[in-house]
């Protein structure tokens, strides 16, 4: 083997060597960062786990809203229509956060079930409401005059929103 | 009768392009010069036509015509008339069409600059661009075709702007952003034009470099806009999320960063070069899927995305061929462009290959996070977000690499180095370095942060091995500065734009390490105590604004005692929603940043959030720095060397006739 083909190979290896690593470093790091969401049924029927961090996400229960009158703490239900989940938070709320709208809440489930949120997160546009979300809450509202569940892809794009 | 016109406009425009994506791209074969020379007149008449077509959404949204559903969706009668024009690129079609008006400027440009190239080069690069332009004008008037009436129920009143984006930083982000997105359209242009040709010398790449260089500083410009504009607007104080449409700019800017650096050993050296074409081509690619993923909504639900056929399944198509395509060129062609050039291990090729292979795999991991959640929801798996966690511990170690690999980098020579060299030029350097570091530690935090030492000593490497490079360059001219001038504009251009990407270091740790923040809860003559500075809630009063109601809070600063200033933090609420004003008494070493929360209870007391940035100007100043390097960098001389010549002949012609 000669002098250039001896640095050729080295060259690949150490290559080869970089892209493994980098690879392992990535999935690594986005293991460890990936935040499941989980709905208020699922939390308050047990399916979630606790003291994982995690994302939550529902319409706020209007009526639900308390503040603390000294700090900023706050405590709010949020629902999907089938499931309710009490949320703990200290903080400033988004300004869209308005009973009887969506949020998403990232934070930790406790074992007696409460939800304790380090942040909260509300849509950036008022009127965006991804079409077939529309849809779904016109149907069940003409059939029942309730509005009912938040579908999935209503929470993404809350979340997404910036 | 004007939205009519528009839409008659974009039509002629969609024809324009069709022809001339197809008969000058068959005379650079034929040789026939008749159909080459079309190439030219067909773009400025394009320019032309997409002009038109603009000018009339524009008038349709100064005049209200609330008869126009795009006008109706993101305009109102009482909406200032500034923000009247900056709507018109506030929605989904609008935006797509100051694209398309970019895109045809870019290409006017290029036919108006373009007299020195070879004419089959100039063909085929505007016979691209054409295809490119094809694509969205028939997107355009297909599926988001921003001329449709809503007749005979037109409303009285349009819906209004999204106040977030009524705004001189949202004015100015899109159109920076997209003369950057839309510039790379250039360089990919050429790109596939030298692989329909088969042959790439460096006089390919000293053309293409200014084009990419303005592009690339147009996107830096556009992406610290669309930085600084979060800042002060959405009232958290924080200038990136790692959100999916911030991440959606940034992965061109990476790789287009990239491209400007092979390019420059591509001229240089004439090395790199299938590397260089398949970098214009991703980075272009990259481009259309930024602009797709923000503007399609494909970002803010899945399902939205597959439920609206029509325009989904155009993206999918159009990034399908425009990709699938330019890489089967690629792939077919490309073998043939390189040619065996040696360079030695250590040399300033390789520091660039490295720096290369650094940018693309931030790039790659960056993507990896913005699509990751997307795939798994598409396919069913459950519904996950990637914070930024996982970007800072992917990003923030690259970019000190590359920071090492910069200081190297500026001072090794083309060919070859040594380590000896190497090491005799940056001994002092480096303990200066780490000193430096610990001694920034010191200064500015009680406990040792191994990241802060660790960016702060990279910071100063960066600076003096510059430092080190201008003595070396300039050792043996008359004076250090005259020695400095002869280096040429594009020389210290570079200097410039990296010691940019010092500065944003600079700001990005001091401020993200040393920022010090309250969320709290302040009844009026409350007082409150923030690093060196002390806070009086004063309550808050009513205003009304233009197309608002405000809640108009007073809160003044004292530092030492002394009042400093009184900042005005707001509470707006447009007749669509609510939003945060903050306000800022903006420094050159600190911010100080205070925003209105909630009103809580009937006391008149407020949630407030106090922060104090340290340096978080540098961050943009580091942007600007860099813009200002790239257009230092296509300043000079050798770029328009040909074209002068080309007027000295002509002029010795004329003479010699005369």
């Amino acid at each position: 083997m000669n002098a250039v083909r001896r640095q050729r190979l080295i060259l690949v290896m150490l290559l080869l060597a970089g892209v493994v690593l980098a690879v392992t470093l990535v999935l690594f790091a986005l293991r460890e960062n990936i935040d499941h969401y989980f709905s208020p049924m699922q939390m308050a029927a047990g399916d979630a786990p606790v003291g994982q961090r995690m994302r939550g996400g529902g319409l706020v229960v209007p009526g639900s809203v308390e503040r603390d009158n000294e700090s900023l703490k706050v405590r709010f239900r949020i629902s999907d229509g089938d499931g309710e989940v009490t949320v703990f938070y200290e903080g400033i709320l988004p300004d869209l956060f308005v009973e009887g709208s969506g949020v998403v809440a990232l934070g930790v489930l406790d074992s007696d079930g409460f939800f304790t949120a380090t942040q909260v997160l509300a849509k950036h546009d008022a009127n965006y409401m991804p079409p077939e979300v529309q849809k779904a809450i016109d149907a069940v509202h003409a059939k029942t005059g309730y509005i009912k569940p938040v579908a999935q892809s209503e929470l993404r794009s809350l979340q997404d929103g910036t | 009768m004007v939205p009519e016109v528009g839409l008659l406009a974009l039509i002629v425009a969609l024809c324009l392009s069709l022809v001339l994506s197809v008969f000058p791209l068959i005379g650079s074969y034929s040789g026939d010069l008749r159909l080459m020379s079309q190439a030219r007149v067909l773009s400025f008449g394009l320019l032309v036509f997409v002009a038109l077509s603009f000018a009339c959404l524009v008038w349709a949204f100064v005049s209200d015509d609330f008869s126009v559903d795009y006008v109706a969706r993101h305009s109102n009668s009482l909406l200032p008339w500034q923000y009247k024009i900056s709507a018109t690129w506030g929605g989904h079609e609008g935006s797509l069409l100051l694209w398309v008006l970019i895109l045809v400027g870019w290409m006017a440009a290029v036919a108006r600059k373009s007299n020195h190239l070879p004419p089959e080069l100039v063909a085929r690069v505007l016979a691209v661009m054409g295809m490119v332009t094809v694509g969205f004008l028939l997107f355009t008037v297909l599926t988001s075709n921003p001329f449709s009436r809503l007749l005979p129920f037109s409303p009285p009143d349009g819906a209004d702007l999204n106040p977030l984006l009524q705004d001189v930083g949202l004015i100015v982000h899109p159109p920076m952003l997209y003369m950057g997105y839309v510039g790379f359209a250039v360089a990919f242009a050429f790109a596939i034009a030298a692989l329909l040709g088969g042959h790439l010398d460096s006089a390919w790449a000293r053309w293409v470099r200014p084009w990419t260089t303005v592009a690339w500083l147009f996107l830096t410009l556009g992406i610290a806009l669309g930085s600084w504009w979060a800042y002060y607007e959405l009232g958290w104080g924080g200038w990136w999320f790692w959100d999916p449409v911030e991440n959606a700019s940034l992965m061109p800017w990476l790789v287009g960063t990239a491209l400007i650096h092979s390019l420059a050993v591509t001229e240089k050296r004439g090395l790199f070069k299938s590397w260089t074409l398949l970098l214009a081509i991703c980075t272009f690619s990259l481009s259309l899927l930024g602009t797709f993923l923000v503007r399609s909504g494909v970002l803010t639900s899945v399902h939205a995305f597959a439920n609206d056929p029509e325009r989904g399944v155009f993206i999918l198509f159009y990034l399908m061929v425009v990709v699938g395509a330019s890489l089967t060129l690629f792939a077919l062609r490309a073998p043939g462009v390189d040619n065996r050039i040696q360079f030695a291990a250590l040399s300033r090729e390789t520091l660039l290959l490295v720096n290369n292979i650094l940018l693309t795999a931030s790039a790659a991991t960056v993507l990896l996070g913005t699509l990751f959640p997307l795939l798994l929801e598409s396919l069913d798996l459950g519904m996950i977000s990637v914070g930024p966690p996982y970007f800072n511990a992917m990003f923030v170690p690259m970019t000190l690499l590359l920071a090492f690999a910069l200081g190297i980098g500026v001072l090794l020579n083309w060919k070859r180095g040594t380590a000896q060299w190497l090491i005799s030029q940056t001994r002092w350097i480096v303990m200066t370095c780490v000193i430096g570091g610990f001694a920034f530690a010191r200064m500015f935090g009680q406990d040792l942060q191994v990241m802060q030492v660790l960016a702060m000593a990279l910071v100063l490497w960066i600076v003096l091995t510059m430092a080190r490079d201008m003595i070396n360059k300039t050792r043996n001219a008359p004076g250090f500065w005259r020695g400095l001038r002869r280096l040429g504009p594009a020389y210290l251009g570079m200097h410039l734009a990296h010691l940019g990407l010092a500065v944003t270091i600079v700001g990005v740790v001091i401020s993200s390490g040393y920022s010090v923040q309250r969320d709290l809860r302040m009844t009026p003559g409350d007082r409150v105590m923030l690093g060196d500075y002390q806070f009086r809630f004063d309550g808050v009063g009513a205003r009304d604004g233009p197309n608002y109601h405000s809640d108009y809070g007073s809160v003044t600063v004292y530092q030492d005692g002394r009042q400093m200033t009184v900042l005005h933090p707001e509470k707006r609420l447009y007749t669509t929603m609510p939003m945060t004003e903050a306000a800022i008494d903006p420094g050159f070493t600190r911010d100080i940043y205070v925003a209105l929360g909630e009103p809580l209870g009937g006391d008149g007391s407020w949630a407030l959030r106090l922060h104090i940035k340290p340096f978080v100007r540098w961050i943009w100043l580091g942007a600007i720095l860099m813009a200002l390097g790239g257009a230092l960098a296509i300043s000079d001389r050798r770029y328009r060397v040909k074209i002068r010549n080309r007027i000295r002949c002509r002029s010795s012609e004329g003479v010699s006739r005369a």
